[in-house]
Order: C-alpha cells, then sequence, then structure tokens
C-alpha cells in the first residue's frame, strides 16, 4: 500500500519539515536576512517608552524642579526613533507578505500539479476532499502561520530579549524576580496548548459532523419527505448542532482561562518588583526611575505570553500543513511521463500488444495474469466478462493509468512506458464510465477534447455523432449550463458529452468503458451507429455491457477472473461452450424475459 | 457589495446585533457586566500603579525609609485590581463565546427545521451549495461580531473611566488624551474600512481556489484521459496568483496600519511626558500621576481596536444574517389533510388531469391514467419524457399544477401527515443513504425486528454483501453511503422500502447500478414477494417491462398510450422504437450477415481507400 499512497512523512521533524519546506521556496529565503534586520529594529521600538519614562524620572526631575529642555531633547529622540521603528515595521510587513505569498503560491501550483502527476491508484487512495485541502486549507494554514504566528515567535523573543537586557542593565535583582515570576507560566503554556490543540481539534471534527448532517437535509429532502422522517433527520441534526457548539464553548472557556493567567502573573511580578526595589533603592542599588521603568518593562512580557498558546498551536497546524503538502510532492508519479526522452508516435492507425502482463493493486490478489494478445490496426474489439474479471484494469493498463506489475504493454511496438504523454494522451482517449463535465457549457466541455476547436467543429461532430437532434432539443442548445460536475444533465446525458469530447480530441485509438450505459435504448442505438462509422480507421476497443456491442466486433476477447479466457469472432465464440456462450445466454434472456 | 462600513451596513449591522442581545439577554448582560469590571479595572490598575508610584516608590527614595502600610495597601491595590480584572477577562472571553456559539447554533437549528419542513418544489428552487452555506458560513458570519461585542462595551466604559480619572488628575494631561484616543479609533476605522474590500476579496478568491482545485481533482481522470494537465494547471496559476496579489494587497494595508497603530499611543506616551513635565515644574500634578497617565496609555492602546472589530465584521454580518433570514422567510408549506390511508390491501392509484410545472416550464401535461389494486404497471419513455416528475406526484413530493393524484378514490392531499409514507414507498433514481447504519438506513428510526430487516435485504438481494460486512447491519456506511459501492447503496434503498411492506411500491429506475443478473433476481424476487403491493416502476429495460401487467407510455409529458406490452408495440411506434432498438438493431446486423457482399467487405474496401489517399 505505501508504495502508491501519499507519503505520510510523519518521522521527519518539525523542524526538519520546516527546512525541507523552505528549501522548495527559493522565493521566501531571498531577502529573509534583511527583513529579519527590519524585524529586530522595529522591536526596539517597544523599549522607547520605559527608556523615555526613566530617563525623564531620573535625570529630567533628579533636581525636584524638571529641567525641561533635557525632557524636551529626549522626548524628541526618542519620537523619532518611534517612527523610525514604525518605518521599519512598514517595511518589514511588506517584505514578508510578498515573500510568503509568492512562495507559498508557487508551493501551491506545484502541490496542485503533482496531484495531477500522481496516479490514478495514488489520487484514489486519499479522499477528494483531502487532496484539495493539501493545496487550499494546508498551504493557508502555513501562511497564516509565517504572517502573524511565525512573525510573532521572532517579534515576541526579540522583544522578551530587549526588555530583559534592558532590565539587567538597571537592576540584576529585579530581572531574576520578574523571570521567577514568569517562567512557571512559560513551563505551564505548553500544556495549556496541547489541552487548547485538543479542544480545537474536536471542534473540527464536530464541525465535520455537523455540516454532514446538516447537508442531509438538503441532498436527501427527496427521501426524508417520501419516508416523512423529517423529525427523525431534524433530531439528528438538532444533536449535532448542538454537540458542535458544545465543543465550541468548551474551546472559548479553556481560553477564557488560561488568556488572564499572564495579568495575574504580571501583576504578582509588578507587587514584587515594587516590594523588592523600595527596598534596592535605599541601599542605592537602583534609582527610582529605573524602578518605574521596570513596572513599563513587565508589561512587554504580557503579550508574548498571551498570544503564545495560540501561537504554539498555529505553528503546530503549520509544521502539520508542510507536512501534508510535502506529503503531496515528496511522492512520486509512479507512472511517470518519460518526457524528453520518450518515443514520439507518428499519427496513424495503432495497433497494440500485451506481452504476458500481470497485475495486482499492491498488498492484494493479482487482476490480471498472463495477459498476452495484440490488437491489429484498426480493428475493432469488444472486451466482455463479469464485474471483477479484470475488464477495466485491462482498459487502464491500455491506456497506461496504470503500469503492469509483470510483462509489458507495447504501442506500434514500443513499451508504453516509453511513449511520451504528450503524444500517448492525443492518440489514445478513453471514455470512463462516469462521464464528469465541468461546471461549463455544453461546448466548453466539448471543447475541452480540443482547445482549439471552433463551434463550427463541435457542431459538426456533434452531427457526425448523430446528436444534433439532442442538443437542438436542449434549452440552449449548446450554449446550455451542464451545472456543477453535470449535474444539470441526466447520468446519459453526461456520458453523451463525454463521448463527443473524447470524439473531438480525434484519437487513433478509442477506449469505450461503458462509455454508454445510462443512455437510453433507442440513442444507444443510434450512437453505436454513429460510433461504427466514426471509428472507422480507428483501433477501437469497447468494454461492452451487452450483447449488440460485442456482436459487431471484429474480434470479442473474454475475460474471467483475471484471464483472457476466450477470443475470436462473436459469431465463433457463440458456438463453443464457455464464458462467452453462457454469458451470451444470460443477456438474451434478460433481453428477450 | 456590502464590503464597506456604510451607514446603512452600521443600521443593519446593529439591528442583527440588537437581535442577539434580544435572545440571549442574560447572557449578553452577564458578559457586558464582566467587560466592565474588565474596562473599570483596567484604568483601576493604572491608577493603583500611580498611587503606589506617588505614595511608596518615590517617598522611599526621597525619605530613604519604606512606610510598611503604605507598601502593603499598594501591593494589595496592585494584585487586588489584576485578579478583578482578569476575572473580568475570564468571564467576558467565556460569556462571548457562548454568546456567539448559541446564536450560531440557534441559526442552524431554524435553517435546517425550515429546509425540512419547506416544499420539495421550494428546494428544486434553490442550488444545493447555496442552501449549505446558508447552514454554515453565513450563519457563522451573522453572528462573528457578537464575539468581539461585549469587549468594545467594555472598551466604552473603559475610556468614559479613562476620561474621568484623566481630568481628574490633570485637565491638561487629559487633553493628551482626548486628542490621541480619538486618533487612534479613527484611524483603526480608516483602517479597517481600507482592509474591509480586500480581505473580502481575498475570501472569495481562496474560495475559488479551493472550488477550481476540487473540480479539477474530481475530473482527475477525464484530465489524465485528455492529457490536460498543463491546460488544469494554467486555470490553477492564474487564480492562485490572483489570491497571492489579493493577499499581498492585504499585507500591505496591514503593514501600514499596524505600526502606525503601534505608534500613535507611544507617542502619546512621549506627548504626556512632555506636556507632564511642564505640569510638574508649575506644580500643577506630581510625579505618580504622570506616571499613571502614561500607563495608562500604555494600557488602553490595545484594547481601544476592539471598537474596530465589531465594526469591521458588520458587513459580513449583515450579509450572512441577510440570507440566513430569506429561509426563515420562506413561506409555502405543504397542507396537509386529515384522512387516514391505512388498509391491509394493496392500493388501487388514480391520476386524474395531472399538469406540473418547474416554473414556466410545464412538463407534464394532463396526464391520466389508473393502477388496479395489486397490479404492476410499467411507466415507460425516453429520457426527459417526465418519467420521474410524475414519480414525485405519485407520493406527493410535490403538487400538481392542476389534476389529482388519488389513492383508494381519496385525493393525496387529504390526507394526513404521515398517511403517504406509511402506505406509499418510493425508491428514487439518486439513491440517498443517511451517514447512519445499514439498520438505521433500512428501518429509519422504525421498530423493525432483525428478521424483517435480513428479508428486505435479502429480496433486495443486499444479505451477502451486508453479512460480509464488519459490524453486519451495525456497519455505519458512511456520508451518503461512501464505504458502498453504488449498487450496493441501490439494494440498501430497495430495502428501505420493502421492509415497510408497501400498498404501493415505486421504482423509479432503482436498479441502473445493479449487475443485469443481479437485477433480474431481485425483479422476481419482488414480483413473488409484491403480491400485497401495487407496483409502479419506471423502466426501458426489457426485463423490467416484462413484470409489468401493462405499460403506460410517456412521451414529452404526456401519455401517448396505455396497454399491454404486447399490443402497444405493434400499434405505438415511439413504444416500439423506444424498447426493441437492441432487437431491431440485432435483426438489421443477421440481415446484413446473411449478404456477405454488400456488407463487411464493402467497409474494408473503403478503408483501404481511406488509407491511400492518407
Amino acid at each position: 500500500m505505501t508504495a502508491q499512497s501519499i507519503q505520510r512523512n510523519a518521522e521527519r521533524s518539525a523542524l526538519g519539515t520546516i527546512r525541507h519546506g523552505l528549501s522548495l521556496t527559493p522565493e521566501f529565503r531571498k531577502g529573509l536576512a534583511g527583513t529579519l534586520i527590519l524585524a529586530v529594529v522595529a522591536t526596539i521600538g517597544k523599549i522607547i517608552v520605559p527608556i523615555a519614562v526613566q530617563q525623564t524620572i531620573d535625570t529630567g526631575l533628579k533636581t525636584g524642579r524638571p529641567d525641561l529642555e533635557y525632557i524636551t531633547t529626549a522626548v524628541l529622540i526618542c519620537a523619532a526613533a518611534v517612527v523610525v521603528t514604525a518605518l521599519a515595521g512598514y517595511l518589514m510587513n511588506v517584505r514578508l507578505y510578498k515573500a510568503t505569498e509568492s512562495s507559498l503560491a508557487t508551493l501551491r501550483v506545484r502541490g496542485f500539479r503533482h496531484v495531477h502527476d500522481l496516479s490514478v491508484l495514488t489520487q484514489n487512495s486519499e479522499r477528494r476532499g483531502a487532496l484539495v485541502s493539501r493545496v487550499t486549507n494546508d498551504i493557508d494554514q502555513i501562511s497564516t502561520f509565517m504572517q502573524w504566528g511565525g512573525l510573532m515567535i521572532i517579534v515576541s523573543l526579540g522583544q522578551l530579549f530587549v526588555a530583559t537586557v534592558l532590565m539587567f542593565v538597571y537592576s540584576w535583582q529585579l530581572t531574576l524576580l520578574v523571570w521567577a515570576c514568569f517562567i512557571p507560566l512559560m513551563i505551564a503554556l505548553p500544556r495549556f496548548q496541547r489541552l487548547l490543540s485538543r479542544a480545537y481539534t474536536l471542534v473540527r471534527e464536530r464541525t465535520g459532523d455537523m455540516l454532514a448532517a446538516v447537508s442531509e437535509s438538503v441532498v436527501g429532502a427527496a427521501v426524508i419527505r417520501a419516508y416523512a422522517s423529517e423529525r427523525r433527520t431534524g433530531e439528528r441534526i438538532d444533536t449535532s448542532v448542538n454537540a458542535n457548539r458544545s465543543a465550541q464553548i468548551r474551546a472559548q472557556t479553556i481560553v477564557g482561562f488560561v488568556f488572564p493567567l499572564t495579568e495575574i502573573v504580571a501583576a504578582l511580578a509588578i507587587a514584587g518588583i515594587v516590594l523588592l526595589g523600595v527596598r534596592l533603592g535605599l541601599s542605592g542599588d537602583i534609582s527610582q526611575g529605573q524602578l518605574v521603568a521596570f513596572l513599563f518593562l513587565v508589561t512587554l512580557f504580557v503579550s508574548p505570553l498571551q498570544t503564545a498558546t495560540e501561537v504554539l498551536n498555529e505553528a503546530q497546524n503549520a509544521v502539520a500543513g508542510w507536512r501534508r503538502i510535502l506529503g503531496v510532492l515528496d511522492t512520486p508519479p509512479d507512472v511517470a511521463d518519460p518526457g524528453e526522452r520518450g518515443v514520439e508516435l507518428p499519427r496513424g492507425p495503432i495497433s497494440v500488444a500485451f506481452e504476458d502482463v500481470h497485475f495486482a493493486y499492491p498488498g492484494g490478489e493479482p487482476v490480471l495474469r498472463e495477459i498476452t494478445l495484440e490488437i491489429p490496426p484498426r480493428t475493432r474489439v469488444a472486451v466482455v466478462g463479469e464485474t471483477g474479471s479484470g475488464k477495466t484494469t485491462f482498459a487502464k493498463l491500455l491506456t497506461r493509468l496504470m503500469d503492469p506489475v509483470g510483462g509489458r504493454v507495447t504501442v506500434d511496438g514500443h513499451d508504453l512506458r516509453e511513449v511520451r504523454f504528450s503524444c500517448l494522451r492525443e492518440r489514445i482517449v478513453m471514455v470512463p464510465q462516469d462521464g464528469f463535465l465541468f461546471d461549463g457549457t455544453l461546448a466548453d466541455n466539448i471543447r475541452y477534447g480540443k482547445p482549439s476547436a471552433t463551434d463550427a467543429e463541435i457542431e459538426l461532430a456533434m452531427t457526425e455523432l448523430g446528436l444534433a437532434d439532442w442538443v437542438e432539443g436542449l434549452p440552449a442548445g449548446l450554449d446550455t449550463a451542464v451545472g456543477q460536475r453535470g449535474e444539470s444533465l441526466s447520468a446519459g446525458e453526461r456520458q453523451l458529452v463525454a463521448l463527443a469530447r473524447a470524439y473531438l480530441a480525434d484519437p487513433d485509438l478509442l477506449l469505450l468503458d461503458e462509455a454508454t450505459s445510462a443512455v437510453d435504448p433507442a440513442t444507444e442505438v443510434r450512437l453505436a451507429r454513429a460510433l461504427e462509422g466514426v471509428t472507422r480507421g480507428r483501433t477501437a476497443v469497447s468494454i461492452a455491457h451487452r450483447l449488440s456491442t460485442a456482436e459487431k466486433a471484429d474480434e470479442v476477447l473474454v475475460f474471467d477472473a483475471g484471464r483472457l479466457v476466450q477470443r475470436g469472432a462473436h459469431a465463433d465464440l457463440v458456438k463453443e461452450p464457455g464464458v462467452y456462450a453462457d454469458l451470451h445466454s444470460s443477456w438474451v434472456s434478460a433481453a428477450h424475459s | 457589495m456590502a464590503t464597506k462600513v456604510t451607514s446603512a451596513v452600521m443600521r443593519q449591522g446593529l439591528r442583527v446585533l440588537g437581535v442577539a442581545i434580544r435572545t440571549e439577554k442574560a447572557v449578553f448582560t452577564l458578559a457586558v457586566l464582566s467587560s466592565a469590571v474588565y474596562g473599570g479595572m483596567t484604568v483601576a490598575s493604572a491608577w493603583a500603579l500611580g498611587w503606589a508610584t506617588q505614595n511608596v516608590v518615590l517617598p522611599s527614595f526621597a525619605e530613604d525609609r519604606v512606610a510598611d502600610g503604605a507598601l502593603w495597601t499598594g501591593t494589595l491595590l496592585i494584585i487586588g485590581t489584576a485578579l478583578l480584572k482578569a476575572i473580568g477577562v475570564a468571564g467576558r472571553r467565556i460569556l462571548a463565546g457562548l454568546l456567539q456559539y448559541r446564536m450560531q447554533a440557534r441559526s442552524r437549528r431554524d435553517v435546517t427545521k425550515q429546509y425540512l419542513r419547506l416544499p420539495l418544489s421550494w428546494h428544486h428552487r434553490h442550488p444545493t451549495g447555496q442552501l449549505l452555506s446558508n447552514a454554515s458560513a453565513d450563519a457563522e458570519a451573522a453572528w462573528a461580531p457578537l464575539a468581539p461585542l461585549p469587549m468594545a462595551v467594555g472598551v466604552i466604559v473603559m475610556l468614559i473611566t479613562a476620561a474621568v480619572a484623566m481630568i481628574l488628575t490633570d485637565t491638561v494631561l487629559a487633553v493628551v488624551g482626548f486628542l490621541i484616543f480619538p486618533a487612534i479609533a479613527v484611524l483603526n476605522l480608516v483602517y479597517q474600512r481600507k482592509l474591509s474590500p480586500l480581505a473580502t476579496r481575498a475570501q472569495q478568491l481562496r474560495a475559488e481556489v479551493s472550488e477550481i482545485a476540487h473540480e479539477s481533482f474530481d475530473g482527475a481522470l477525464v484530465v489524465k484521459t485528455l492529457g490536460r494537465e498543463d491546460l488544469e494547471t494554467q486555470r490553477f496559476l492564474r487564480r492562485a496568483h490572483e489570491l497571492r496579489d489579493a493577499n499581498i494587497a492585504v499585507g500591505r494595508v496591514r503593514g501600514l496600519f499596524d505600526p502606525m497603530l503601534e505608534a500613535l499611543p507611544t507617542l502619546g506616551v512621549l506627548a504626556v511626558l512632555a506636556v507632564g513635565a511642564l505640569r510638574l515644574s508649575t506644580s500643577s500634578i506630581d510625579a505618580g500621576d504622570l506616571v499613571q497617565v502614561a500607563y495608562l496609555f500604555t494600557l488602553l492602546s490595545f484594547p481601544i481596536r476592539a471598537l474596530g472589530w465589531v465594526l469591521a465584521e458588520l458587513p459580513r454580518s449583515v450579509v450572512g444574517w441577510q440570507r440566513v433570514q430569506a429561509v426563515l422567510d420562506a413561506t409555502g408549506s405543504m397542507e396537509y389533510g386529515s384522512q387516514d390511508l391505512a388498509s391491509p390491501t394493496p392500493a388501487a392509484l388514480e391520476v386524474r388531469g395531472v399538469s406540473y410545472a418547474y416554473g414556466q416550464a410545464e412538463v407534464l401535461h394532463d396526464v391520466t391514467f389508473d393502477v388496479p389494486a395489486g397490479r404492476t404497471v410499467a411507466l415507460v419513455g425516453p429520457t426527459g419524457s417526465g418519467k420521474s416528475t410524475l414519480v414525485q406526484l405519485l407520493v406527493r413530493l410535490v403538487d400538481p399544477t392542476s389534476g389529482q393524484v388519488l389513492l383508494d378514490g381519496l385525493d393525496l392531499r387529504e390526507v394526513a401527515y404521515g398517511g403517504i409514507a406509511e402506505s406509499v414507498a418510493l425508491v428514487p433514481q439518486q439513491t440517498f443513504l443517511f451517514d447512519d447504519t445499514v439498520r438505521g438506513n433500512v428501518t429509519l428510526g422504525g421498530d423493525v425486528p432483525d428478521e424483517d430487516v435480513w428479508a428486505a435485504l435479502r429480496l433486495a438481494q443486499a444479505d451477502g454483501f451486508v453479512g460480509r460486512l464488519p459490524a453486519g447491519l451495525d456497519t455505519r456506511v458512511g456520508e451518503r453511503g461512501a464505504s458502498l459501492s453504488g449498487g450496493q447503496r441501490q439494494r440498501v434503498a430497495l430495502a428501505r422500502a420493502v421492509v415497510r411492506r408497501p400498498r404501493l411500491l415505486i421504482l423509479d429506475d432503482a436498479t441502473s447500478s445493479v449487475d443485469p443478473q443481479v437485477e433480474a433476481k431481485i425483479l422476481y424476487g419482488l414480483r413473488d414477494a409484491a403480491e400485497a403491493s401495487t407496483v409502479v416502476v419506471v423502466a426501458y429495460r426489457m426485463a423490467t417491462i416484462a413484470l409489468a401487467d401493462e405499460v403506460v407510455y410517456l412521451d414529452h409529458g404526456r401519455v401517448v398510450d396505455r396497454g399491454r406490452h404486447e399490443e402497444l408495440v405493434t400499434r405505438c411506434t415511439g413504444y416500439r422504437n423506444l424498447v426493441t432498438a437492441y432487437e431491431r438493431e440485432e435483426a438489421e446486423r443477421a440481415a446484413i450477415e446473411a449478404e456477405p457482399v454488400t456488407g463487411p467487405a464493402r467497409l474494408e474496401d473503403e478503408e483501404d481507400q481511406e488509407e491511400v489517399s492518407a
């Protein structure tokens, strides 16, 4: 399983994660030194007030009569310093935002691209929402941390540092006293943070439950009414809404208790300063201005400690976010594009060969064994078999959505693994059963097969597929909006669009994976006839869900329990006893019973 | 867009806050009282410090002697005010949370109650995404200003106390304060006004980036099979860069105003020192007063911003509240009658001149047919012929625009609430499972013995896989049944219908995701078990139609013909074309194969020619 799923990265330490993360975002490191210097300058602004107070009291008021000239000079110098530090703060902020946003945008886009480069198996190892999270919320979390939490760490540490240095200059005894008051709190903080982090985790889980329950009242509106279960659903929703509320209030209560602790500790420190300070003053160890300045300096301890739990929480989230985005980037695409080194196939009908191909999902039983076959150019092949016989796996190997575990798949004599993706995806196109559409118009979706296609080309394609009537019957024709994931269309209509999209891409090998299973019979027959015309001159492989596809094919491949058990023309196969004859009779009875 | 703090938005915003205050009077009052304690004690703590400076610190330096009484009084004042302030802060924060989250939960409950109450036709008119965000993001936004609200009220208390304290201390110093604090408040207001639209835009872009990622990853298979990774990356990159630029714009405003808001109170303290020195020289104040005012400035500079936070949240709040209110104000509900439908025998269904329109577009026109008790009728018609709409009318999910649906001769509108669900079971085309156990999904909370649940599952051919689930009937199926396959979900939904032994069973293409072989077993089982039911089945597969006693053929919202399958095939062209499409195709093929010369051989010739010309 590990080979295919996205890397966990749990073994990497927090610092290691951050270092690795930063190494991927050179934009951030560039000019970081300058930003840090500006941050230090901005921090110095914090100790201007205590110094000004101390100078005013000790020098300006020394004689009992205020020395106005000295005080004015001191105040002006301090004011100039305030302006300079504010300016430094501005520049630092702008640089920080630019650097972090640029680097994170790069990381975001790289992550997005990498998700698409991962193999289908890896993509499916995780819920879509979780993948999306890795390039959205996780990055946002890092961004918040860098612009607020990370900055707070630097500013807070700087603030504590300059305050302590100045305190030490005034009085080492009082400095020790202040630190003695705050150290127990600092030791307790990580504990509070863990408490809080657990509380927030619970809030997130409860919010998820609540959203899921709420969505039932909307998505399940019809079923709820049909079964008159409004009351039961309402109760379930209320329960989850209330559980979410309780979790939120609990987290808020923890914050409410932890936050003012710092104020109490600061008051204890201030009281201590007064008690000890006046005695130190008696022995001449400290001046009165310095003592008063201490009262102001203590306030510099308050905000770093008040925000510390939140900063630690942010830091934890950011590291987790980094782990998740790096987890994506560190997962190698196991079905990789050979790129420049790859082979470019010339256009024209394609031949395919499977040479002793084996496939098993990671850690699972083999699902395809010893498949050896060739499909000559321009043949129409139908693949049949019961659910779980390996048909879809065969299709995924043929389109290189997965690589075989053993043996090889070749097109025109080249191993698929050596063919450039740009060429492969152009030449071989699969239409999956689930016709996924993008939010946009019908034309937008069809054009996805060939971005350069004109409206006339799209119309022509629809006509060739015999779908022009259907398009005309839609409210706005080709400009009809299909809705999110194509939900405004029926499942059958989505399949029609998906088919048109693939047809417009004009591949040399078209692979249909039960691509018209949800279309009504009359349309399906019409479509099948049209496809017969348009696939002429191409190689076509259809995974069949009904008889007539197999009957029309040049050759039928019969899969059973992961093996190719029969192959040949329908007319021959139906005569010999075996899997195909059984399938055939069950189809016939289903159609005529 | 209401991103600016206009006076209209202000008024509406205050009205929203008023709603919360009225609803949670006690909590709000306590929160404000706590916050007032906090505000008052903040000023008091500065005063305590000034008192200690004047009466303890300065005398001890001047007289080289510590006055013990004053020393302990000062200590007690400092610690006492801090303790009270801490209690105020804790109370304010906890109660503000209570206020905010209670209102939020209340809105969510009310909104979802409406969702459950309003008729399905209302749901049809509102996109799913919008309704979900009404209950989550909008309910959140509506009450977001409640978090800083008590703080803001406390700050006002704080400012008034501070103003009084300063005037009592020295009027000249007070003037400095009266200049600085309004300046901070105004600067903050400007800050929020500049920031708010930028922050909204960044938020909007964040949602768009997320939407693109969602859609793109959902369609990963299409992207991969068509090799459109570059195109998708470009699409994502454009929006990601817009988001980057929007965030940097936010950063510029923050970067400018944050340091200014820090610098302004510092400059205030410096002004206090300069002016205070002047006042000292004329002996108008003492040094303790100077320290007190300077300290006050230090303490007040941060909380004063809370006023801006409330204002910043108001525009978003107003929009959120209006959206929530729109749902709560939505009218229309299904009126129920008082009649009882219960009976042990199969129900007789009659559809009499029924029309139905979505908005202006009528999709069913004067549909009339009946299903005698105990009979099975297949509704057949091409995609978009109105079958699923008709089915919704049969269980009264919606009422017809005109005409009547009658069950045992009783108009569905006269039946009491719950009465229809008791007698009629619908298995819709789109399977919906609750995030509950298999049992919960089958019984829907009803008191059903396990044997009956298993029997229903057996009939739906679901007993096999349910038996293999880790916890059997008690296995949770996940959100919308995510842990089951499409076919498995359909079979559980089918069991849900048959377990209630309905008098009328309606299957709307309910086995489309099930293997044909399994489907056949289900259908035979139903036919044998359905003796106690009348059955309406939407289908176009022959195997399903074969079960029906009669067929109603629907096209373009009208009943084109009805009768036995054999009759319709011979006399109704549309029906024949639809249901015999496969057979006719086979027949044509057989005919072509009988004349090999004009068949495939000619095709091969054409291909060869194509190759030559290409």
